[in-house]
Parts: structure tokens; sequence; C-alpha cells
């Protein structure tokens, strides 16, 4: 297992070296660069001495294979270096957003679990009924809804029924605290886009799990657990569940994955100050480090993603085994 | 919808016209019984067609013209689905909106599910080293979230609809290169392909002819995803202001701004633009459902 999880770490450096390529060109593609915007918000002519003292002082009058090293050998050593718009390290300016990006990520998921788990099962359970008709309409909207406009039906039901009940307008909190400082502020903040986002992804793995316990529920052992008079509930949470949770699991965690970096429209929509936001603006900005760095965490997390996912899999199927 | 029987009616018609090919309506309603979601999806997907064709007979004010007079008005028998903040008829933004889905849609889906086709069969076909080049650059784009890297393109190529399109196209080429290539992977040992190689085919003449005509069942069910995934894409962009720009109506770009800030007092301008793209992704997804049961039971993306 030891040695399984080391080589799968192993093999994730070609791709996170991959993306590194792929971001750092993809950044030096874009038309611009961080200096000449900050002239041009600034005002008046652009002076090509100060252009040359600004790129001398941000690195990027350097060869590109001399900025590529540098790039490399700061995430080897875990060290982003500095935004090149603000300034500040990028640790310091990613570690909130990260907290608050997780923090939704992770509800979402839990909300997603709590949907699609009983809903997928019940709807295989009964299968072409009315519950199941339900449930799949249920989940086939929840793909086809954008989930930004989500985020809006929501605030508007929030404005409207607060009005309602409270005679005046109720908005959630738009700064983050942590959950550990104020639970009540960081949750009534959170849940909302949490829920936008859970629905989407709940979609998603209701069909999944929907689909691989139909699937599981017409094989042999489930016959036979049925003959020899179990119950049903028992057949659909020992024999079935079990064997059918695998892609379920697979889905879900690639989603979450995709969440913590994904997650740039709902932000916009709930005002968030999350990781998603902190990208377009270091893009617009064309601050390389802070995009950089950005994408390099959601790749890494992404890869460790995948990982568990994998080692997940030999938990729930004993019949899997690494060496 | 009573009850499903394999061998329907078209099949006793078509007995005594001699055994040869179902004719093309006979297919189409067998479809849509064995469907009935996914005829629906369609459906839908037909009447966006006809809307989107039929965009200026259907409407009755330009969809980009302001008109300070009639500003955020409620539905009415002038303005079916109400005014904007700019007096825009929703109802006409709507319908010339999805004009720009459906381009976007279309374009992205095809022209991506194409590139990534051939790249896919190629790289099942040569294997070796191209193979592992493919798919190794093919890995390092998938981890990428989707909305991320269209962000990337459209930084790189700028905004507006072509840009948006080609921004839309780019990241859709591995994900449709890789499922191709895992079909592809299996066609390869079959023995019509050995039988063409020891005809002394040409790599183009079997990857064209004999390769490319057995993986367009998945290249069918995936391009068929593809337009609902770019719409909502297209969608997001816009939203965020980096994809279509004003004045042309787009759904995305209609939930921009004004929906938000005017949504306590005029709802209107920002549930229907909403409903316009959901209807449309459910339409193409349940629709690609449908083909893909159809074409291949098994199959699962």
């Amino acid at each position: 297992m030891l040695v399984y999880v080391i080589k799968r770490i192993l093999l994730m450096i070609p791709t996170l070296f991959g993306a590194a390529v792929l971001v750092f060109l993809l950044m030096r593609a874009i038309p611009g660069d961080a200096c000449m915007l900050r002239m041009a918000t600034g005002g008046g002519s652009i002076d090509s001495h100060v252009l040359q003292a600004c790129r001398a002082e941000l690195g990027t009058d350097q060869p590109m294979l001399v900025q590529f090293l540098d790039f490399l050998k700061g995430l080897v050593t875990l060290d982003f270096g500095n935004s090149m718009w603000s300034g500040r390290p990028i640790i310091h300016e990613v570690g909130l957003r990260f907290q608050l990006s997780l923090q939704v990520a992770i509800m979402a998921t839990l909300t997603a679990i709590l949907i699609s788990i009983p809903l997928g099962t019940i709807s295989a359970v009964r299968h072409n009924t009315w519950i199941d008709y339900v449930v799949r309409s249920f989940s086939i909207a929840g793909v086809a809804m954008p989930s930004f406009w989500l985020g809006i039906l929501i605030i508007l039901g929030i404005l409207i029924t607060s009005k309602a009940w409270f005679g005046s307008p109720w908005m959630p909190p738009i700064t983050y605290v942590p959950i550990w400082v104020d639970p009540l502020t960081n949750l009534s903040m959170l849940i909302w886009p949490a829920l936008a986002t859970g629905y989407r992804y709940s979609a998603v793995a209701t069909r999944m799990t929907r689909s691989a316990m139909l699937e599981v529920l017409r094989e042999d052992y489930v016959r036979t657990a049925r003959a020899k008079g179990l119950f049903q509930k028992l057949i659909v949470r020992r024999h079935a569940l079990r064997n059918a949770l695998l892609p379920v699991v697979t889905v879900i965690g690639i989603e979450f994955a995709f969440l913590m970096g994904g997650l740039v429209v709902t932000e916009q929509v709930f005002n968030l100050n999350g990781l998603g936001k902190l990208f377009v603006e270091s893009v617009q900005n064309h601050d390389y480090n802070m995009t950089q760095a950005l994408v390099m965490i959601v790749v890494a997390i992404f890869a460790v993603t995948n990982l568990a996912i994998d080692i997940l899999y030999g938990w729930l199927d004993p019949r899997i085994r690494y060496t | 919808m009573a009850t499903m029987t394999r061998p329907a009616a078209p099949a006793a018609s078509g007995a005594d016209q001699a055994p040869s090919r179902p004719s093309w309506l006979a297919t189409f309603w067998r479809f849509c019984r064995q469907n009935p979601l996914g005829a629906v999806g369609g459906l839908v997907v037909l009447l966006m067609i006809l809307m989107a064709a039929l965009a200026d007979v259907v409407t009755f004010y330009d969809p980009t013209r302001n008109n300070f007079g009639a500003m955020l008005e409620p539905p009415s028998a002038d303005y079916w689905l109400g005014t904007d903040q700019f007096g825009r008829d929703l109802y006409s933004r709507i319908v010339y909106g999805a004009r720009t889905a459906l381009l976007v849609g279309f374009v992205s889906a095809s022209v991506g599910g194409t590139v990534g086709l051939i790249l896919g069969v190629a790289s099942a076909h040569f294997r070796g080293r191209l193979d592992l080049i493919l798919t190794g650059v093919m890995d390092v784009l998938m981890a990428f979230p989707l909305i991320i890297l269209a962000l990337a393109m459209v930084s790189i190529f700028g905004t507006g609809t072509s840009n948006v399109i080609m921004a839309i196209t780019i990241p859709f080429i591995p994900r449709c290169a890789r499922v191709v290539r895992s079909s592809a992977l299996a066609v390869r040992e079959m023995p019509y392909i050995d039988a063409a190689r020891a005809c002394g085919f040409g790599h183009a003449r079997i990857i064209l002819r004999h390769m490319v005509p057995n993986v367009f069942a998945p290249y069918l069910v995936i391009m068929t995803a593809a337009v609902g995934q770019a719409i909502l894409l297209e969608s997001s962009l816009s939203f965020l202001g980096l994809g279509v720009q004003e004045p042309v109506a787009a759904w995305g770009l209609m939930l921009r701004g004004g929906a938000q800030d005017y949504a306590e007092s005029a709802p209107w301008v920002a549930v229907y633009p909403g409903i316009a793209i959901s209807l449309a992704v459910f339409g193409f997804n349940l629709f690609g459902d449908a083909l893909r049961d159809w074409l291949d039971p098994k199959m699962k993306i």
C-alpha cells in the first residue's frame, strides 16, 4: 500500500510539471503585462524607463527560461513569491480565501452526499415508478440549471421571505469570518452558495448513484440475498449500496476537486472573496505569480483527490488491492 | 405510454416491404416510443432551433434598441416577458439569445468534438510516442476545471462571440479525444482492421474509412452533451462579463448587472433568461442521454 501511494505521488510529478509549463506559457500568451497595466491605470503616457524599471523589479525582463526555472524553484520550495499586483506575499493573499473556498466546497459536498445517495437509491429501488420520475426530473433540472442563476433565485427568495416575515429585507453577511470565530455569521454567509452549488453537484451524483444501483440490483448476489429471505432494507444497504458506491465516490471526488477552483461564477453572485474570484482578478491583472500559484494549487488538489479516491476504492471494495 | 414492447408496430409494417433498412420515419418513431424523455428533449432542441431561425418573424421589437420610456415594465400584452432596465423587450432578447446560444453551442461542440475525434483515433491507431505525448497533454488539460481553462483562453483571445467560441472549443478537445480514444483502442483490435492492414491500405484510409465510422456513436453522444455544456459555459462567461458583449442578446449577459440589482422590484429580468438557459441545457441533455441509450446502451460517459 505504502509503495503504491509513493508510486502514485511520484506519478503526479509529470502532471504537475505539465500544468506548470502550460500555465506559464498561457499567462505569457496574454497580450500585455502587469507593468503596462499598472501604468495604464495610473493614467498618462507610458515612460519606457519606468516600464523598464518595473519589469526589472518584477523579473519579467529576464529570459523566459530563467523565469520558468525561478517559478519551478519556487514550486519545489513551496515559496510562491509575491503578488505582482499587490506586492504582498502570495501565501498571505491566498490564506483566508483558501479557507473560504475549502469550506464552501466541503459544505457543498456534504449537501450533495446527503441529497444524492438516498435519492439515487430510492430512485433505483423504485425503478420506473413516479418516485423514480420525480427524482430523475429533479436531478436533470439540477444539471441544466446554471448555479449562478440558482444563486440569484436564492438571493431573491431570501429578500422576499425576509421582507414578508420580518418586515425588513435581510441579506447574508458579506465579510468572511472563520467558522471557529463566529460560527453563526460564518454559516449564515456560506450556507447559500453551498446549497446553490450543492444542488447542481448532487444532481450529477444522484444520476450516478441511480445507474450504479440499478446495475448492482440485477447482480446474482442480490438475487441470492433476496432468495435467502433477507429484508429489502438490509439487501439495499449492505449488499447493493456498498458495491454501487465506487463510481459515486469517483464523481463526488472529482467534483470536489473542481469546486475548489471552479466556483468562479457562484462566488461572483454571492460576492464571496474566494479562490475563483482571486483567479479572475489575477488573470485580468496579468499577475503571473499569483495565477501560476493558484493554478498549481488547484491542479495539486485535483491530483491528491484522485489519489484519495483510489485509496478509498480499496476500502470500499476489498477485492481491489494495490501493490 | 403503456408497456414497451420491442418488436413494435414499425417492424410489422416493414415486414412486407422486404427486410431492408427500416424507413427513416419508422426509426424516428421507434426512438420516440422507446425514449419518451429523449423525444421531449429533441422537441425542446427543435423548438429552440426554430426560434433562432425565425427570430425576425416571431418577435416585434429590436432586441438591441433601448426604450427609456418603457424601463423595467412588468410582463404585459405589449411586452410578453417584460422589459429590462434599458427598456429592451425581454421576449425578443430571449428569442435572439437562442441564436447566440446555438451558434456558440453547435460550433464549439462540433469543432472541438471533431478535432478530438481525429486526435483520439490517431492516438489509438499509431500508439507509441504520439499516443504517449497526446495522452500526456490531454491529461494535463483535463486537470484544469473547464471554466478556468475557458477563462484563460478568453484572456488570450479577448471577449466577443467568436473569441468565446474559440475559448470554449479548446477545452472540449481533450474531453472528446479521451472518450474517442478509449473506443478506438477497442476498434483497433478488431479483425477487420487487421484485414485492412493486410490489404496494404494506408494510415489515412484505415483511420478515415475503417476506424472513424466505428467510433461515431461515442463521438455523437459526447458532442450532443457538449452542446449543452457549451451553452452553460457561454452563459457563465457572459455573466462574468468575459463572454459575449453588449448589446448582443445572450442569456448569460441578460442575468448580469441589472438582473441582480433590480431582482426584487423586477424579478422577471432575473427569472426568464435563467429559464431559457435551463430549458436549452435540459433539452440537449435529455436528447443526448436518449441518443446514448439508443446507440449504445452499455456505454458510459
